[in-house]
């Protein structure tokens, strides 16, 4: 038994967003954005958000790990949906979390998940890390292109290990490169020279020093080097001066995904981790007021059945080429929604309690007396030679994998993505729901494709602004091992 | 099972307003135009009616709640009024009130009323609303045409049939609504159409396209019902009787329980057996005479036709392209143009297709009448969706038949 990093998964929205698409329409208005316009980048769906990307995150990462060890959770992120409402409580009431768990959003700086992290291998508890971005940014703005939406979760505890913790370091300075307040939707953002000269080079090379020492490992010596950074060469900057090899430097995964923000260092140390051999040294750098420096030696490979890790969701991936598809999806343009879409979408938050289990875990029923497994549960068995009272316990859903029954593709109903792809999806070992689709286009769409379950926002009440969330039916990719989701 | 309804109560007298887009009349006018010629029809004075039930499904977009809009728009004298909701089957539901008042002899005289008044709601099809708080969170983001699509997939896939050849079919049913409304004077959609403007009509829901959806209109209708004695005593001599009203409620098993294929109505089934049962129908393709079904989409009207044991299971099809439904065919179904063009102001579908049942019987129908009038009609009226829904049957024929 050693303690370290038990477990490491990520999640990358499926549609990435063609830069050039993003250049081309605002060329007119800002020519000088077309040096950004190689390769793509991530964006979330309408229906996802910084809670839902976590909760595929975790999924992924404690795919084949019993979640019920798990004793502290943190969820980081500059993007969440809620400023009071806990967001990791979404997440552990999705994913049916044990009760007695310690729960704890991070917030307010791009390290701040790394500061958790960080805080969670300093003790001797199983913790969760997840951190997800939905970043928000102004069209034509360079960070727009420069920016990608994802997720990054790590289990820590006791175990066998996959990365130990070698030594760390930090420091903490109000260094101001970029800020977004409580009243402001964008980051505004000072010189991009400044940022690199005063602040990438000033602070973080100390930080790395300290923790090389600490470890008493050479620079030389580092295997993958894993530092975000949202001005262009201030990576390659750091490395030289800190006396890290080139090749050492981790791949962005600028032109694949686009940087995910507070998420970034922890989804390049899962990319590093799932392309490290054991001995490898992984150096991870979080930049923010200050900065975190982590050195973990590898000594095992991500595993568990169904996961699909950084590389596998870079892999599920569709092509976006309309702009204005995200413009529309991230609010940023006021289109024609319609009067279908003026139905209030009150969520009455007694009931949504109530019913906690059913809605945000997809908890159904298995009738003890006929065996019959159905969702949602209720108090009368559904099976009609049944019909048992009061017998049916908690049986989750969201796990499984079904087929579709029947399907539709609407167009009349109100959606910010039309059209609205639904159907009856029947599971495996039993129950059946008429279910919401996502992640899918129409004319893939036939009777006995194979569904998994994604938790997805359901409804915006744009009046009061609230969310509601529930579980939709995705393709199951056909690169993805059954049955462990 | 219970000796049933057949040959209790018959039909006093009918009404049925104009359907279509009433931009001149609210639902209190429709009830009064669809009333003023059931009670000539009837022949009595409205102060002769002794109970009155109304139907009406979607009462936030025009009169609200209870019963208090019919009392009034009619002036009842303080008699009991009661209003009724099953979804699509609210009509059907109103006039099984007052049959049923009938015959257990609470009242000697009573009036079903199903009216509707759609068009206020500022955009095409039926309004946007929501479904209760638990549903909200849990059900799909669905529509009437999204639900009743699915019929097409999961029959296609059961059936093993081309999509084409399953278009090609529902098709063949909206030209024919289209055609049997032309010939009718009080239908919502007069217009003919080709097959081929169906099949290149923009999609609503895959694999519905806009023509194979119903109209959605205003519209009221009505029944006056007595016993047979009554009728007779009050000068009727040519009686139309109700002979079988059956209804079956989904319990949660098409949409929690996977015995359920998806590519037909369980409901209708059941209630269809019920009323042949209560009828003394043995072989319905031989005996009914004409059909009025739920045809809210084509899908629909092809499902059924199988679950009314009408045509074979999985023969729909080609009855339907034979034209055995057409209205020179052997069970015109929709004679009166249907939802589809006579149009679907929910609370007086059911009501609206008796009332098409008692004018062919009676040999009353005009340009649109069977040159044989029919012996056994059939209506069928459907509310909710496939995978949970209120099925309502009703037969009726001549009394003492």
């Amino acid at each position: 038994m050693a303690f370290g990093i038990l477990a490491a998964g990520a999640y990358i929205p499926r549609l990435r967003l063609q830069r050039k698409a993003i250049v081309d329409a605002n060329r007119w208005f800002a020519p000088g954005l077309a040096s950004l316009g190689k390769g793509e980048r991530a964006i979330c769906n309408w229906d996802e958000d910084a809670i839902t990307m976590a909760v595929e995150a975790v999924r992924d990462a404690t795919a084949g790990f019993s979640r019920n060890e798990l004793k502290s959770f943190y969820f980081a992120s500059t993007t969440f949906p809620f400023l009071d409402r806990l967001n990791a409580g979404v997440v552990a009431q999705a994913l049916s979390l044990p009760d007695d768990l310690s729960a704890l959003d991070v917030a307010s700086s791009q390290r701040c998940a790394m500061s958790a992290l960080a805080q969670a291998l300093r003790g001797n508890e199983t913790s969760l890390i997840v951190a997800a971005e939905h970043r928000r940014t102004r069209a034509a703005s360079p960070i727009e292109l420069t920016a990608g939406d994802g997720a990054a979760a790590l289990v820590v505890g006791s175990g066998e290990p996959i990365a130990r913790l070698l030594a760390s370091a930090r420091s903490t300075v109000d260094f101001v490169d970029h800020f977004r307040t409580a009243d402001s939707e964008y980051d505004y953002q000072w010189e991009e020279r400044w940022v690199r000269d005063a602040g990438y080079m000033s602070i973080v090379p100390p930080v790395i020093a300290r923790c090389l020492e600490n470890a008493k490992i050479k620079a030389s010596d580092v295997t993958h080097f894993c530092m975000p950074a949202m001005v262009p060469r201030a990576v390659n900057a750091v490395a030289k001066a800190a006396g890290i090899a080139d090749v050492a430097i981790a791949d962005s995964l600028q032109s694949v995904c686009g940087d995910t923000g507070a998420a970034h260092p922890l989804l390049l140390l899962v990319s590093a981790l799932e392309r490290a051999k054991p001995g490898d040294l992984i150096l991870v750098v979080g930049f923010g007021q200050g900065a975190d420096a982590l050195l973990f030696e590898c000594t095992g490979t991500p595993g568990g059945d169904g996961r699909h890790g950084c590389a596998g969701y870079l892999a599920r991936r569709r092509a976006e080429t309309n702009y204005g598809k995200f413009l529309a999806f991230n609010d940023l343009i006021e289109i024609e929604r319609g009067m279908r879409s003026e139905t209030d979408k009150q969520t009455p938050l007694s009931s949504l309690w109530r019913n906690r289990e059913t809605v945000t875990g997809m908890i159904g029923g298995k009738c003890n007396v006929c065996g019959t497994v159905q969702f949602p549960m209720t108090r009368v068995c559904v099976n009609p030679n049944c019909s048992a009272v009061d017998t049916q316990e908690p049986h989750p859903f969201a796990q499984k994998t079904g087929r579709v029954n029947s399907f539709t593709a609407d167009r009349l109903t109100y959606s910010p993505d039309p059209p609205a792809c639904y159907g009856m999806v029947q599971f495996e070992d039993g129950g059946r729901w008429m279910m919401d689709f996502t992640d899918v286009e129409d004319d893939k769409l036939e009777v006995g494709l194979r569904m998994r379950m994604m938790f997805r926002i359901k409804d915006i009440d744009t009046q009061r602004g609230f969310r509601r969330y529930f579980w939709k039916a995705a393709p199951l990719d056909v690169d993805v091992a059954e049955g462990s989701l | 099972m219970p000796a049933g309804i057949r040959d209790k109560v018959a039909i006093l007298g009918m009404g049925c307003s104009k359907f279509g887009e009433r931009w001149e009349s609210d639902a209190a006018d429709l009830m009064v135009e669809a009333f003023a010629e059931g009670i000539k029809d009837a022949g009595i004075e409205t102060k002769q009616i002794d109970a009155a039930w109304l139907s009406t499904a979607i009462e936030e977009q025009h009169v609200g709640k209870s019963a208090v809009p019919l009392a009034t728009a009619l002036r009842l004298p303080f008699i009991p009024v009661t209003r009724v909701e099953n979804f699509c089957a609210s009509g059907t539901e109103a006039f099984r009130g007052a049959v049923y008042a009938v015959a257990s002899g609470a009242a000697d005289i009573a009036l079903a009323l199903g009216v509707e008044k759609l068009k206020d709601t500022g955009y095409g099809g039926l309004p946007q609303r929501g479904r209760g708080t638990l549903n909200n969170q849990i059900w799909s983001n669905l529509s009437a045409p999204g639900l009743f699509a699915q019929l097409g997939a999961a029959y296609r896939a059961k059936h093993d049939v081309s999509r084409d050849d399953l278009k090609k079919a529902m098709a063949h049913i909206s030209v024919k609504s289209h055609d049997n409304a032309a010939r009718n004077p009080k239908a919502h959609l007069r217009n003919r159409i080709t097959m081929d403007a169906v099949l290149n009509a923009p999609l609503v829901a895959e694999p519905l396209g806009l023509y194979d959806c119903c109209g959605v209109s205003d519209g009221a209708a009505c029944a006056i019902v007595t016993t047979p004695e009554i009728a007779r005593s009050l000068g009727k001599t040519d009686l139309v009787s109700v002979k079988a009203l059956q209804l079956s409620v989904s319990n949660g098993l098409e949409a929690q329980h996977n015995s359920w294929d998806g590519s037909y109505f369980h409901t209708t089934r059941i209630a269809a057996r019920r009323a042949y049962q209560e009828a003394a129908v043995e072989k319905p393709r031989e005996e009914i005479s004409l059909v009025e079904v739920h045809d809210c989409f084509s899908v629909t009207e092809l499902v059924t036709l199988e679950d009314l044991q009408l045509s074979a299971e999985g023969g729909a099809i080609a009855d339907v392209l034979d034209g055995f439904y057409d209205a020179d065919g052997s069970i015109p179904c929709q004679i009166d143009g249907g939802l589809k063009c006579f149009g679907h102001p929910i609370g007086a579908s059911g009501l609206r297709m008796i009332y098409e049942m008692y004018l062919q019987i009676l040999g009353r129908a005009g340009e649109r009448q069977r040159k044989t009038p029919p012996r056994l009609g059939m209506t069928h009226n459907l509310g909710g969706f496939p995978h949970q829904n209120v099925c309502s049957i009703a037969i009726v024929g001549r009394y003492g038949e």
